[in-house]
């Protein structure tokens, strides 16, 4: 998770580094299902060990996702 | 029904603005100038006898059947190599032609057998025919004298024959190979009367033929002739569909006879293949009816279970009640379903349907994610969609052709044969790839440049190539300041400018010449039209996405985007990638492309479908595994999709498996992700369907069913039933009717229906009230998306590096005989060419190994190991070896890595670091896969039938 989430944060190195840190934000929230991202920013909690920093900046911009529901589907 | 037998004018449409007026038999018509009397003719309506000539080939002026008598001309002209004049009168039946052509018929039937009543073409024969039509009643010669009656007949071809008794010499298969199929296997030996069609001097299986069916399709007479017509009949109705192989989606006709099929034979209307076909579509079909089709459902508790046949009701209630109980105990995240690329376009709509409706989240993925999903991501970022920009006849209009990790001869064949024919028209060529793949240099083409870059450097090459369109003054100023974004181009422009990019600073890394890329790069900026098409060996990378990104920097750079001739075409792996992730068949996005956190969209289809849906995007494949490991994801439903022999890192993939609890695979086999189900629902084939397939091209053609379901439902019934017992309702009748939902739903399909499909033939989406009839060529009036967007695509190396103890690079891939994990193909007589996967390595790097031909040699990685036949080829260059994924006691997966493209996670085949050396054994895996695989299928036998 930290490997891909930096592989984001390469991709995006080239832009102003504000704009990078939003993209790759955005990145996140637009692929990675919620317990992805619950899972990195339990990660950036513990220090974010390994992360490149502009991984570490934009997941630091993203809200938690909801606790995973229970119950069934339909 | 009937038999279809499409119309033969005899020579090839001619393109001109200039038409003549000529007259035949008292008829006039107006004609482009250039075209033949005989297809001027023909075009009145009057058939002129003929037997060498044929519309889809040069006329050649053989066989002397189609004299006319042309008013104010001596003589008797052959029609098919006469150009019509203006003002023409041209007579096609006088006595005395009848007499001539009496007397050529006569010639031919003196050295030819007189079975027609056990001939297999009897019924289906020109020379037959013509025959009748010239009024044969005797031949004076007798049949006597010298002939050919005793050759005898070339069975090795596992599909088709060669009787060179029946041949007439009229060199219809010879031009067939050479002007259609590009392969040129075929030629005339000897001269005069000992003239015969000959594979080259040898058996037919063994000569450079492809058995691609175009010189069977040619054959007048039953010369050469389809196997399965000698054995079983000639056919008593046609059922057009479209083929279910790879992503070029030729139109075929299935000749039937009553439920049987007889033949596939290529659909002349087909606008993807124009009535050509390859040794796939063409022959092998026989896996439809193969003796390894599972027909019943099955269940078991456990994966060690033996499978026990149920009722499509009991397997339905199990699979439901279980994903059920699942959702309940781990939470409605905990299930998901994977929708197929081999699966037609309503399938895959309603398996996502059914997990955002029934299951009640958004974890569902498809095959592409392991193939193209960096396009999607690529062109929608730079162009606005997910899509490849032009139709396949565009490259009749390219004059340079820039072909980057892809293989079409292998992989796309119908598509090269058009490339190719473009090429010996003069388009000049670069290729692309480590390999040096056969369009490199084939018979009458050879590229002009081959950049046989390392695996892991497409960036790198296409960075360098655009360094030298920006700092050599090559862009196309104009065409950039008008479609596309400024500031995003300056950003780019310095990007690419700086040294680190130039041909000279990457040579290291890439391996290629600097000049020889550079003057590539000149070929692709100023040659003309110039268009990119690429294979999996551009996404199947670590940086996919970012190099589908620079292809299209490249591409607007130079304003070769939105005409004809020019483009960025994906030529996509399977028969319905395109339209499976059209169908929106990603975590993150409903049909149409448009992301799951859009409220406007959803809102849509929460109304359409009368239920809340899940705002947060869902899992992808590898994510899925990752979950299911971790204890949080349970359960599955795969419908056509073989995940254990395709995804990467097989024991990883199969401990997720093993990790679920409830795995439904919906397929023709019991495939290898079988092993690891609790509930088989049997598929059906594209034979026994309705429905639509979506090409490389955008084409949505018709699937029609031709046989009923031989497990009784077909795939969309299957998942509507599934929908229906987990308690989310679907009532269809028909797939039109889900066609007509996803027309509802999806901008780019609004005019789509199969009222206009019939009508049409097929149509390039986007398809709505701008394009009624659809879209050829995109971005013709400026880009998707507004304004183009240059992205900076910075080379990142990947993190699966060579050293010494995995000093070699291995790249997998397909030929031309199977098809994917070969679940198709390996149960067809194409094993005859490819009966296990092989491992092409270079001469110097098997010497240095003490690798002779044939070698059983061991490949590891850091991922594990696999035994196989060693290959060795100069195809290769040292350094770096190749195989194919095609047989699962190979598996090559076994070995391949988790690496995977930033933006998708689409895996990196194209690059592993390996070792290979000689061994005397088959690897660990393949040992225990040997000892296990007849256990884990095991069907227990039913009480009653036990002795």
């Amino acid at each position: 998770m930290v490997h891909k989430a930096n592989q984001i944060a390469l991709f995006f190195a080239s832009f102003p580094r504000e704009e990078a840190i939003e993209r790759v934000a955005d990145h996140l929230r637009r692929f990675w299902e919620p317990r992805m991202r619950r899972q990195i920013i339990g990660h950036v909690a513990q220090g974010g060990a390994g992360l490149h920093e502009l991984a570490l900046e934009a997941v630091r911009r993203l809200d938690a996702p909801a606790p995973a529901e229970q119950g069934s589907g339909r | 029904m009937t038999l279809i037998r499409e119309a033969d004018l005899g020579t090839p449409a001619i393109k001109s603005s200039v038409l003549l007026t000529v007259e035949v038999d008292g008829k006039t018509v107006m004609v482009p100038e250039g075209t033949s009397v005989m297809r001027a003719a023909a075009l009145t309506g009057v058939t002129v006898p003929k037997l060498c000539a044929s519309d889809n080939l040069e006329p050649f002026g053989s066989c002397r059947l189609c004299l006319v008598e042309i008013e104010g001309r001596r003589g008797t002209p052959a029609s098919c190599t006469t150009p019509v004049e203006e003002g023409m009168r041209v007579t096609t039946q006088t006595p005395d032609l009848a007499s001539l052509r009496r007397g050529v018929m006569e010639l031919y039937i003196s050295d030819h057998p007189l079975d027609c009543l056990t001939c297999p073409a009897n019924g289906d024969c020109e020379l037959q025919d013509m025959a009748g039509a010239v009024g044969l009643r005797e031949v004076r010669y007798g049949y006597d004298g010298a002939n050919h009656l005793d050759a005898p007949v070339d069975d090795s071809n596992p599909y088709f024959d060669f009787d060179p008794s029946k041949c007439i010499v009229c060199s219809r298969c010879v031009r067939a190979c050479d002007e259609v199929q590009g392969t040129f296997a075929l030629n005339i030996m000897g001269r005069g009367f000992d003239s015969t069609v000959s594979a080259g001097g040898t058996a037919f299986v063994d000569s450079e033929c492809v058995s691609c069916g175009a010189c069977v399709q040619a054959c007048p007479t039953s010369t050469l002739i389809e196997k399965s017509v000698v054995e079983q009949g000639q056919p008593e109705h046609s059922v057009v569909t479209t083929c279910a192989y790879c992503g070029v989606g030729c139109a075929f006709k299935a000749e039937m006879r009553g439920n049987e099929v007889i033949r596939m034979m290529p659909f002349k209307d087909g606008k993807a293949n124009h009535g050509h076909s390859c040794v796939k579509g063409r022959f092998a079909w026989g896996y439809a009816t193969h003796s390894e089709r599972i027909l019943s459902p099955m269940i078991r508790e456990r994966i060690t279970d033996p499978w026990r046949e149920v009722s499509w009701e009991e397997a339905i209630g199990y699979a439901a009640s279980e994903f059920k109980r699942l959702q309940a105990q781990y939470g409605r995240d905990a299930v998901g379903g994977i929708t197929s690329s081999r699966c037609t376009n309503e399938e895959t709509f309603l398996v996502q349907k059914l997990v955002r409706a029934g299951f009640g989240n958004n974890n569902v993925d498809t095959c592409a994610r392991v193939c193209h999903s960096p396009t999607g991501y690529g062109l929608s970022a730079t162009l606005g969609t997910s899509a490849g920009t032009q139709d396949f006849d565009s490259v009749e209009q390219a004059d340079v052709v820039m072909v980057i990790g892809a293989n079409p001869t292998d992989a796309h064949p119908v598509f090269a044969s058009q490339l190719k024919r473009r090429l010996r028209g003069g388009a000049r060529l670069i290729v692309i790839d480590p390999r040096r793949i056969d369009l490199v240099k084939m018979p009458h083409v050879q590229a002009d440049y081959h950049l046989p870059l390392l695996p892991g450097t497409n960036v790198a090459v296409i960075n360098a190539l655009a360094h030298v369109v920006v700092t050599e003054g090559l862009v196309d100023e104009p065409y950039v300041a008008e479609r596309c974004e400024p500031e995003a181009f300056e950003r780019w422009r310095a990007f690419i400018a700086e040294e680190r990019n130039s041909p000279e600073a990457v040579e290291g890394a890439t391996g290629v010449p600097a000049a020889d890329l550079r003057a590539a790069a000149r070929l692709y900026a100023t040659g003309g039209n110039a268009a990119i098409y690429y294979g999996l060996g551009v996404t199947e990378h670590s940086q996919g996405s970012t190099m589908v990104m620079g292809m299209a920097n490249l591409a607007m750079a130079t304003g070769n985007l939105g005409r004809p001739g020019v483009g960025v075409n994906p030529l996509r792996g399977q028969n319905n990638v395109q339209g499976s992730c059209d169908m929106g068949s990603f975590p993150h996005e409903f049909s149409g492309y448009r992301h799951v956190s859009n409220d406007g969209v959803r809102t849509m289809f929460e109304e359409a479908w009368d239920v809340g849906l899940e705002t947060e995007p869902g899992l992808r494949i590898p994510n899925m595994f990752d979950a299911a490991l971790d204890g949080t994801f349970k359960g599955m439903y795969i419908q056509g999709e073989d995940l254990v022999q395709s995804d990467p890192n097989t024991k990883h993939v199969t401990a997720a498996l093993a990790a679920m609890e409830c795995v439904v695979v919906h397929d023709l086999f019991l495939n290898e992700t079988a092993t690891y189900a609790h509930v088989f629902l049997p598929g059906s084939s594209f034979l026994e369907k309705d429905g639509t397939f979506t090409n490389a091209e955008r084409r949505i053609s018709r699937v029609r069913k031709a046989i009923p379901p031989k497990a009784g439902l077909a795939d969309w019934e299957a998942t509507m039933a599934l929908s229906n017992a987990l308690g989310y309702p679907m009532t269809y009748e028909h797939p039109s009717e889900i066609m007509d939902e996803i027309a509802r739903l999806t901008p780019t399909f609004a005019g789509v229906s199969y009222e206009k499909l019939d009508r049409l033939g097929s149509i390039q989406w986007p398809c709505n009230d701008a394009a009624p009839e659809g879209t050829p060529v995109m971005h013709e009036h400026g880009f998707v998306r507004g304004q183009g967007l240059f992205m900076v695509t910075e080379y990142v190396p990947t993190d699966e590096r060579t050293n010494d103890r995995f000093p070699l690079l291995l790249t997998t891939g397909r030929i031309l005989t199977q098809y994917n994990v070969g679940a198709q193909t390996r149960r067809t007589p194409n094993v005859v060419w490819h009966g296990e996967d092989l491992l092409e390595i270079h001469p110097w790097d098997a010497e240095n190994r003490g690798i002779n031909d044939g070698d059983l040699v061991v490949v590891n990685s850091r991922t594990g190991e696999t035994a196989l036949r060693a290959k060795v080829s100069e195809r290769m260059q040292p350094g770096v070896v190749y195989t194919t994924f095609h047989h699962p006691d190979t598996s090559a997966n076994v070995v391949t890595t988790e690496f995977a493209d930033w933006a998708t996670d689409c895996p990196e085949y194209k690059v592993t670091a390996v070792q290979v050396s000689r061994t005397r054994q088959r690897s660990a895996w393949q040992t225990e896969y040997a000892a296990t695989r007849e256990a884990t299928t095991r069907i227990a036998v039913p009480a009653e039938t036990q002795p």
